[in-house]
């Protein structure tokens, strides 16, 4: 177990580094150098010029990445220029917003993920089964946008239950909690699809092992051979799975953010990315990346907990 | 349709062996015709397909050209079927204009992935050793990576061109390709017609891509199909975004960007497009359930 973790953690260590370089350059090498993104299309030639000896922008790449990793570790993650405050000042908040909205959407997914997928999975080809294969085809195939107007054209436009936007800000007509309903609703059934789909598949596939048939003939209760024979083998891909959607509920929710005006993360990231704001991009970059290596990692572990053939 | 479907998968191992018998296999497709999810999914994509062709005839209106008269009532109307947007633009011809884009892109991108991933997946899955692992560690990290973020940097760093677009998608989808057809050629690398052809002196070249590679068209189809919906959401979300094609021309993501504000006075705007854009997708995953269902994919 201490080897697993040591390796994963020297392994997240090196992707970490190897994508702070690669955004580095990405974002420092691009046309146009970075004194005039900061400055913007109206400063003048002086004036970048003396922005860029000031930053120590005409110095080598690799020195100047080897500062700023330095100023990285220091805990000086820069300074937004989109946002006009320290980077650390808004980028925890941001994340903080995101994680509560994916946090809720993946309590719901979850458990509904596995209810639908094993329910359709434990009977292939019945009509039921057929109908939620059906059911969540469509809502994978509609983008998130397309998905947000939908929903908002019904409970916002026409009926006028729920807010259209979720800024956060505990207005005078609605309260957070029914802001966050469309958003979380949006997320939960796009990513729902995909993942009872995947369940439904690894349980199908399990309900045709000997051992489920031999349960049957000898008279157990189907319900027992469910719960008792199947579930724990079905459920070992689909829980990698599952926790790679995390990933998915952090950085990738920037569609439903910018529906519904939520202000997270990959809303944050998109503005930096439009403005050119280069310190937030770097730091954001390295926060996705940490949060997607953290849960790979997740779902090795998941994996070895429930799969005993290849603990050790 | 199960039932045939499977008896043909029965059959498939002793034709897959011949490599290279031309289209013959495209007789394995017609148990589609009795899939209704499949059918349905034809219907939808030909008819965006017929829409996109014929979009120079069929669209009453060039698709930038403003009616300012309509702008007073841009809601639909017997001058403009499906209304006009808040430019007074006719949306029935920006939506036949934006499915040309969008079945143009995608499909570009959609083969450039195809081709990139078969490639890698071919040379990890027959040289091994590695080449193999470097190939297999470069995939997982680039599938690993949160997408979007590399799409926002890229594309607001170096500018949204189509070219852009269908470079990073390509980029981004092929590891997937490259995962699948490498799994199956380390299955077919043992088989004694590969063996064959290596005692006759074929180069390496040859044996991947005319002994190994048509024997993984049947998953490929599949997977195509899959990353056709995809890439069409990817190339959505990306205008919708604001990082995709540029405008003025239209494009369904860009559409509904410039259009989801006005929902509450003039839902129509953005509710088009986003009709068009899920329509055309469902076509494409029912397609592939269809594909899967007579058992292509194995």
């Amino acid at each position: 177990m201490a080897r697993f973790f040591l390796k994963h953690l020297l392994f997240l260590c090196l992707t970490l580094l190897v994508v702070s370089f690669i955004v580095f350059v990405l974002t420092e090498f691009t046309p146009g150098d970075v004194a005039r993104k900061v400055l913007g299309a109206y400063a003048t030639q002086e004036q970048v010029a003396l922005l860029t000896t000031k930053m120590g922008l005409d110095r080598p790449v690799l020195v100047r990445y080897v500062e700023y990793v330095d100023h990285l570790a220091h805990g000086d993650l820069g300074y937004s220029t989109r946002f006009k405050v320290p980077v650390k000042d808004i980028i925890f908040d941001r994340l903080a917003n995101t994680g509560m909205l994916a946090a809720i959407a993946f309590a719901i997914i979850v458990p509904l993920s596995m209810l639908l997928g094993i329910a359709a999975g434990m009977r292939e080809s019945s009509r039921f089964d057929r109908a939620i294969m059906l059911f969540s085809t469509v809502t994978a195939s509609i983008p998130e946008f397309a998905m947000g107007v939908f929903l908002a054209s019904v409970f916002v436009v026409a009926l006028g239950w729920l807010p259209g936007t979720a800024t956060l800000t505990g207005g005078a007509r609605w309260s957070v909690a029914e802001q966050l309903v469309l958003p979380v609703a949006t997320i939960v059934l796009f990513d729902l699809g995909y993942l009872v789909s995947m369940i439904r598949a690894s349980m199908v596939e399990v309900m045709q092992r000997p051992y489920i048939r031999t349960a049957v003939l000898k008279g157990m209760p189907f319900r027992q051979v469910i719960v008792g024979h199947a579930l724990r083998n079905a459920m070992i891909n689909p829980v990698t799975v599952m926790l790679l959607q995390i990933n998915y509920l952090i950085t990738g929710v920037v569609v439903v953010e910018t529906v519904f005006a939520y202000p997270g993360f990959g809303r944050m990231m998109l503005e930096a990315a439009l403005y050119k704001d280069i310190a937030l991009i770097e730091v954001g970059a390295l926060v996705a990346v940490f949060v997607a290596v953290l849960t790979q990692i997740l779902g090795d572990l998941g994996y070895m907990m429930l799969d005993p053939r290849i603990r050790g | 349709m199960t039932v045939e479907g499977k008896i043909d998968l029965l059959a498939a191992p002793d034709r897959r062996a011949v490599p290279g018998i031309g289209f013959a296999w495209l007789r394995r497709l017609a148990p589609l015709l009795e899939s209704i999810p499949a059918m349905i999914g034809i219907a939808l994509i030909l008819f965006w397909v017929l829409g996109a062709a014929l979009a120079p005839w069929l669209a009453p209106y060039p698709p930038n050209a403003s009616d300012l008269k309509a702008l007073a009532h841009p809601t639909p109307s017997a001058a403009h079927w499906l209304g006009t947007d808040h430019l007074g633009r006719d949306i029935l011809s920006r939506v036949l204009w934006g499915a040309r884009t969008v079945l143009t892109v995608a499909p570009i991108a959609v083969l450039g992935a195809t081709a990139f991933g078969s490639l890698v997946g071919l040379c990890a899955g027959y040289y091994r050793g590695w080449i193999d692992l470097v190939i297999t560690r470069i995939s997982d990290i680039v599938l690993s990576f949160p997408v979007i973020i590399l799409y926002m940097i890229i594309l607001a760093m170096y500018g949204s061109s189509a070219i852009n677009i269908i470079a990073v998608i390509t980029l981004t989808k092929a590891p997937i390709i490259a995962r699948i057809v490498r799994g199956i050629t380390l299955e077919l690398r043992e088989r004694e017609y590969v063996a064959a052809a290596k005692m006759r002196g074929e180069s390496a070249l040859y044996i991947m891509l005319v002994e190994i590679l048509p024997n993984a068209r049947g998953p490929l189809i599949v997977e195509m199909c899959l990353r056709m919906g995809y890439t069409i959401i990817t190339i959505g979300v990306l205008g919708f975004l604001g990082i995709g094609l540029p405008p003025p021309d239209p494009d369904w993501g860009g559409m509904v960007k410039d259009t989801y504000g006005m929902m509450s006075v003039w839902p129509h705007m953005s509710l088009i497009p986003c009709a068009a854009i899920s329509s055309l997708v469902i076509g494409f995953n029912l397609l592939s359930i269809g594909l899967r269902e007579i058992g292509l994919r194995d």
